[in-house]
């Protein structure tokens, strides 16, 4: 009972404390406000490239063309030894007559191009399909080291361009998040700081009537989650409702249809509860910093 | 066994200087002492030891069978709760009646709200303010405001009461009055009491039992009514 009484006299204070120092609690709520606001935009942006990037290396594949006299037994062999090697999820085949009927189906005039030869001059061919898109030029590469290959390509320049930029938004948008917990982590220390300061009598004399010093420092972590969730509040609607506008306005894709948002029910909410948490988790961190650095019990 | 026992305490600061040196004293429970020394003669680091404000260089404090020295940051308080601490500046919060005021120290404790109130009154009505019990620090004379302060320190009904100058700010009459209080104290609840004081005038009026502290030492341990201030200090 004892503790439940500790515990409800803690919160108290730390809502008593945070309304008494209206100001400086506010400059905190603001500035861990505007940095949530900040994290949550990026973890966004960084869970939507990830999922484009997912989206989009799923469809890097492979192209092999096989050379005009392989046979079937040699397609055999060679579907074998890709599926064979490292990271290769499967090879498909598609017979020459396959790539013909499709092109043609695509657009009538390759039909009468077709048509002026005898015979089919497309190649017979695999498309590739990698479990992991970093392996894409090693895979090639020992793909064309194989017997009766003609080619094996998979548009290197443009998709390693495409893979080094999303690569360094995702290293960016980290670095950018780290040090916004960190800037706000030190605002939250420096507010419990300038409380504790404030306080210092009532501790004092809490001490020295035999408060024990989880009893002494709890209303100041408290204080600190208190904060750290009223600081994430405004960021959660802002986040919610604005990821809502914006993929009704957008209707889900950014720029080509490729490129498709991720769908905001579930999503969002699941952002809305990372940085809730973030928010108490940072705010509670740095009153717990501030209480071991200044409260010399 | 002795209620406070100090053997062979040696107390040197950071600084080098030396507070204590070998001092040895034993007090029985319900004992009523006084602990005289000029300024800087090691008397409130004695004192400070008593409620671990200050860790022994040296040697052993115990306190109501705790060993002091020992007695780890974080156990602290349950020394503390069987102390009660008087100051010379009180340590009143401003912002609090004197009800609150000495509510507060029984909330820190976790009491319950039922159990509060009695206790607050009865501690209020030993040290006699209960007119002014809705009253705050600044409206209080500085009588009151260590009256205030007392009631504080026995509201939860300590074995040991330390008083630290508790009339050093205080004018002849009032601090006449105080002593009152803490000699009923010392006698009605049989609360051992240790008081540092300046006070000659009133360590010769209550004949107590005297510790002198000189330099470090305690060059005089005098019973009960033994001592007279033109013998040392």
């Amino acid at each position: 009972m004892k503790v439940f009484r500790i515990i409800g006299r803690s919160f108290r204070d730390a809502f008593k404390s945070v309304f008494r120092n209206f100001s400086l609690s506010m400059a905190s709520i603001l500035c861990t406000t505007i940095t949530l606001l900040t994290v949550a935009i990026s973890l966004v942006v960084a869970y939507n490239i990830q999922d484009i990037t997912n989206s989009l290396e799923k469809e890097l594949t492979i192209v092999v063309y096989l050379e005009k006299n392989a046979t079937n037994e040699d397609a055999e062999f060679i579907k074998s030894s890709i599926e064979a090697m490292d990271n290769v999820e499967k090879a498909v085949y598609k017979s020459k007559d396959e790539w013909k009927n499709e092109m043609s189906e695509y657009d009538s005039s390759y039909q009468s191009l077709f048509d002026s030869y005898d015979e089919n001059p497309l190649l017979d061919s695999f498309v590739v399909y990698v479990k992991d898109v970093k392996s894409l030029d090693t895979i090639t590469n020992n793909i064309k080291a194989l017997d009766k290959i003609e080619s094996a390509s998979y548009g290197k320049d443009a998709v390693n361009t495409m893979l080094s930029v999303f690569d360094f938004i995702d290293k960016v948008t980290v670095v950018i998040v780290i040090s916004l917990i960190f800037v706000t982590a030190f605002l939250i220390t420096n507010t419990i700081k300038l409380t504790i300061y404030s306080r210092r009598n009532e501790i004092e004399i809490m001490r020295l009537v035999g408060s024990s010093n989880i009893a002494i420092k709890m209303p100041f972590v408290i204080e600190g989650f208190v904060i750290g969730f009223l600081g994430s509040i405004i960021p959660v609607i802002i986040t919610i409702y604005g990821y809502i506008i914006l993929f009704e306005k957008l209707n889900g894709h950014v720029l080509v249809e490729l490129i498709t948002l991720i769908s905001p029910y579930n999503f969002i909410f699941y952002i809305a509860l990372i940085i809730m948490g973030l928010g108490a988790l940072i705010g509670m961190l740095g009153s717990l910093l501030a209480v071991r650095k200044y409260l010399k019990i | 066994m002795k209620f406070i026992e100090l053997k062979n305490v040696n107390k040197t600061y950071s600084t080098g200087v030396t507070a204590l040196a070998d001092l040895s004293v034993e007090i029985d429970k319900g004992e009523f002492v006084f602990v005289i020394g000029h300024t800087a003669s090691g008397k409130s680091t004695f004192i400070k030891m008593l409620y671990r404000e200050e860790k022994p260089t040296k040697g052993s404090v115990i306190v109501g069978g705790i060993n002091v020295a020992k007695l780890r940051n974080r156990k602290v308080y349950k020394l503390r709760r069987k102390i009660g601490v008087v100051f010379q500046d009180f340590k009143l919060l401003p912002k609090l009646t004197v009800y609150e005021n000495v509510a507060f120290a029984l909330e820190c404790l976790g009491t319950s709200a039922k159990d509060i109130r009695p206790k607050v009154m009865k501690a209020i009505e030993i040290v006699g303010l209960k007119e002014k019990i809705r009253s705050f620090p600044h409206q209080l004379s500085g009588g009151e405001q260590q009256r205030v302060c007392i009631a504080r320190a026995i509201v939860n009904e300590p074995k040991l009461l330390i008083c630290d100058e508790p009339t050093g700010n205080l004018d002849p009459e009032t601090s006449k009055d105080i002593m009152k209080v803490i000699d009923n104290i010392n006698k009605d609840l049989k609360t051992t009491v240790i008081m540092a004081t300046h006070d000659k005038e009133i360590v010769n009026r209550m004949k107590k039992r005297v510790l002198l502290i000189e330099h470090g030492v305690l060059t005089g341990d005098y019973l009960k009514g033994s001592y007279k201030s033109h013998e040392g200090v």
